[in-house]
């Protein structure tokens, strides 16, 4: 067998491996039953790892980014489509979408350009807020979308001249105020709801009714969140090439390079704010798409949903998955969004445990689960 | 000839204090295309500070810089590199996490095409951009050392020290810049690794029309063999300037170096 065949039929049974891990784990409910195949999974990839295999299949993969892409994907919708009339299953599902297209937003600001910000719920928030005003007004939801976006990034600005100023610790405190104030202003402000919130209007495109059920045949009826979770997957992937292709261009270098050495790279000409203007608005860009759509599939939104520890775990997300890491956000995405669900124990002690797990990562594996490659500007391309 | 005589950069009473400290007392000097000058002094004479103070990174206090005809006293750093200046830095500062293409490329700024529409969408000429701009790369590495530019895609803080440093002179010689500022660039190095990194240095200046170099040196027969002229700082002021001969035996220069006051 040629090493590239090898190499295809290892990502294509990853693939089915990965829907039938997440097929079962998402629909037992028995707590046993859930920590013996999370027991299982660690087991088998520390052996894995143990016996220098995660290392042969990391390389299968960065040979062949292309069919590791689509095979995830057609694993995505495997698993989409395998809970096509349950609720609660597919509404998680889209969470962890939209958890990944927002936490990319703060992945570019931080993972690549070192901007850190800790009100990617606010921002996140601003998304929802927007879908909220405008879903009554007959705006197209496609354009609400892209608007809650747009939001997000107009909200930023207020944030760019104190961003730009300070560094480190210092901004990290500015964005920490500006999140607060952020929820106080929602909550005394009766025109957006107050504290009670405001309903939200739920996607309709082009006359499809995004929150009624889809029959099919007689038999097969898709649950409504079908709609969402196939609009969060697009998302997903149109961040994921949005990501790709910036850290894959000048961009990309100019970002690590803003991050890693302001004042060498000043000297050789590349213009610290711009960059720290772009990455910032981008990924503001991305948290309030994902708040938009978010709030749509939930139907009510309210202040109490962007809390200070909800940023917490946006940037969690990163962390644990690794700085500038796209696949790192995606699988702690996973993580972060379904452990919790799936396991009471976590629910009760989850942000302890957070806590620990994030104090672990950063004392032990800084670089996080799936630490970001070298770049690589052409995949196959080595000169 | 007259080519040869045109000034490239000029200090005029360049000044810069850090407190109670002058780490740059009413420097004057010189510098014509295609020289070499090498900057000498005991540790803490205002060397690096002139080196900041031209690029940009510390604001001059007092005195003037002029860049081929222009004023660029208090011009960014980033306007400074666009005019024509790179450098190195005592300590290296290269980005470790990045690849040495990454890191020569990032020297390439100004002539790199930036714009979001074609670095997102115009993928078939960006790409084609990254390819001809890794041909040149490649070409000013082999100079300096043709196993390293092998190794493009490597991360460069899996290199030895030495290597880093040809890679952060190539990272400033890919600009084509008018005028180098090297300092200390062997720092670390053996006698044999000096003298080839130096005569790597020569033949890339060859390559490249009137380019000047402002080295900062301590191994003296270095700076005897490839400079034009010297100038000599001490406690920031300039204490002697001329060929490496009359300045080594001028008294001033060797009391300033004994350490005496
Ligand atoms: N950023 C700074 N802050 C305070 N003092 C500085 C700074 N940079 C340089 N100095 C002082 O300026 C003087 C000259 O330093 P420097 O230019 O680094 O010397 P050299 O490169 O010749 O060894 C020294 O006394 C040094 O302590
Ligand atoms: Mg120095």
């Amino acid at each position: 067998m040629t090493q590239s065949l090898k190499d295809k039929l290892i990502i294509l049974l990853l693939a089915a491996l990965g829907a039938a891990f997440l097929v079962t784990f998402i629909a037992i409910e028995e707590q046993a039953e859930i920590f013996a195949l999370l027991v299982f999974a660690g087991v088998l990839i520390i052996a894995s790892a143990k016996l220098g295999l995660t290392d042969k299949i990391s390389q299968s993969l960065s040979r062949n980014e292309r069919l590791l892409n689509l095979s995830s994907i057609a694993a995505m919708l495997v698993v989409i489509f395998w809970f096509h009339e349950d609720h609660f299953p597919l509404l998680m599902i889209a969470t962890v979408l939209l958890y990944v297209v927002a936490c990319c937003g703060l992945n570019m600001q931080f993972g690549y350009t070192g901007v850190v910000n800790f009100a990617g719920a606010a921002f996140f928030g601003v998304g929802c807020y927007t879908a909220a005003v405008l879903g009554g007004t007959g705006t197209p939801l496609l354009l609400v979308i892209a608007l809650g976006g747009v939001m997000a990034a107009i909200v930023g600005s207020i944030l760019i001249i104190p961003v730009l100023r300070t560094r480190g610790h210092y901004a990290a405190v500015v964005t920490i105020a500006f999140g607060l104030l952020f929820r106080t202003f929602l909550e005394v402000n009766d025109t957006l709801g107050g504290p009670q919130g405001l309903p939200v209007s739920g996607m309709n495109l082009f006359g499809w009714d995004f929150n009624s059920n889809i029959q099919i045949t007689e038999n097969i009826e898709f649950s409504f969140y079908m709609n969402y979770v196939i609009l969060a997957l697009i998302m997903v992937i149109l961040t994921f090439i949005l990501m790709r292709r910036i850290e894959r261009s000048w961009i990309g270098l100019n970002f690590d390079a803003v991050r890693l050495d302001e004042t060498a790279a000043a000297c050789y000409g590349i213009n610290i704010k711009r960059w720290k203007i772009l990455s910032f608005t981008l990924g503001n860009f991305l948290a309030g798409i994902a708040g938009a759509l978010f709030a749509m599939m939930l139907g009510f939104i309210a202040p109490s949903n962007f809390a200070f520890s909800d940023s917490l775990i946006l940037v969690s997300i990163v962390l644990l998955g690794g700085m500038g890491s796209i696949w790192g956000t995606i699988l702690a995405a996973g993580l972060v969004v379904l452990l919790p669900e799936k396991l009471q124990v976590i629910q009760e002690y989850r942000f302890l445990l957070y806590a620990v797990v994030m104090i672990l990562i950063l004392l032990f594996r800084p670089q996080g689960v799936l630490p970001r490659n070298l770049r690589s500007y052409i995949p196959g391309w080595r000169g | 000839m007259e080519q040869q005589q045109e000034t490239v950069l000029a200090f005029k009473g360049l000044t810069r204090r850090f407190g109670g400290v002058v780490a740059l007392n009413e420097f004057d000097m010189e510098l014509t295309n295609g020289q070499i000058v090498g900057l000498i002094g005991p540790n803490g004479s205002g060397k690096t500070t002139s080196f900041n103070v031209l690029t940009g990174i510390y604001e001059a206090n007092g005195g003037s810089i002029e860049f081929l005809g222009q004023d660029i006293t208090s011009w960014p750093a980033q306007k400074v590199y666009e005019a024509g200046v790179a450098r190195t830095f005592q300590r290296s500062r290269l980005c470790l996490e990045l690849s040495i293409f990454d890191n020569i490329m990032i020297g390439a700024h100004k002539r790199l095409n930036h714009g979001f529409m074609f670095n997102v969408f115009k993928r078939k000429a960006l790409q084609q951009q990254i390819k001809e701009n890794y041909d040149e790369a490649r070409k000013l590495l082999t100079i300096f050392d043709p196993e390293l530019a092998d190794k493009m895609f490597e991360p460069v803080g899996s290199l030895r020290m030495i290597d880093r440093r040809r890679i952060e002179i190539c990272r400033a010689l890919i600009s084509h810049p008018r005028l180098l500022l090297l300092d200390e660039p062997s720092a670390g190095m053996t006698h044999e690794e000096t003298r080839e990194l130096m005569d790597d240095i020569l033949e890339v200046r060859e390559m490249i029309d009137g380019l000047s170099i402002i080295l900062v040196e301590h191994e003296m027969g270095m700076i005897e063999r490839v400079t034009d002229k010297c100038i000599v700082l001490n406690f920031g002021q300039k204490i002697c300037e001329g060929a490496y001969r009359e300045v080594a035996s001028n008294k001033l220069v060797q009391e300033a170096y004994l350490g005496g006051e």
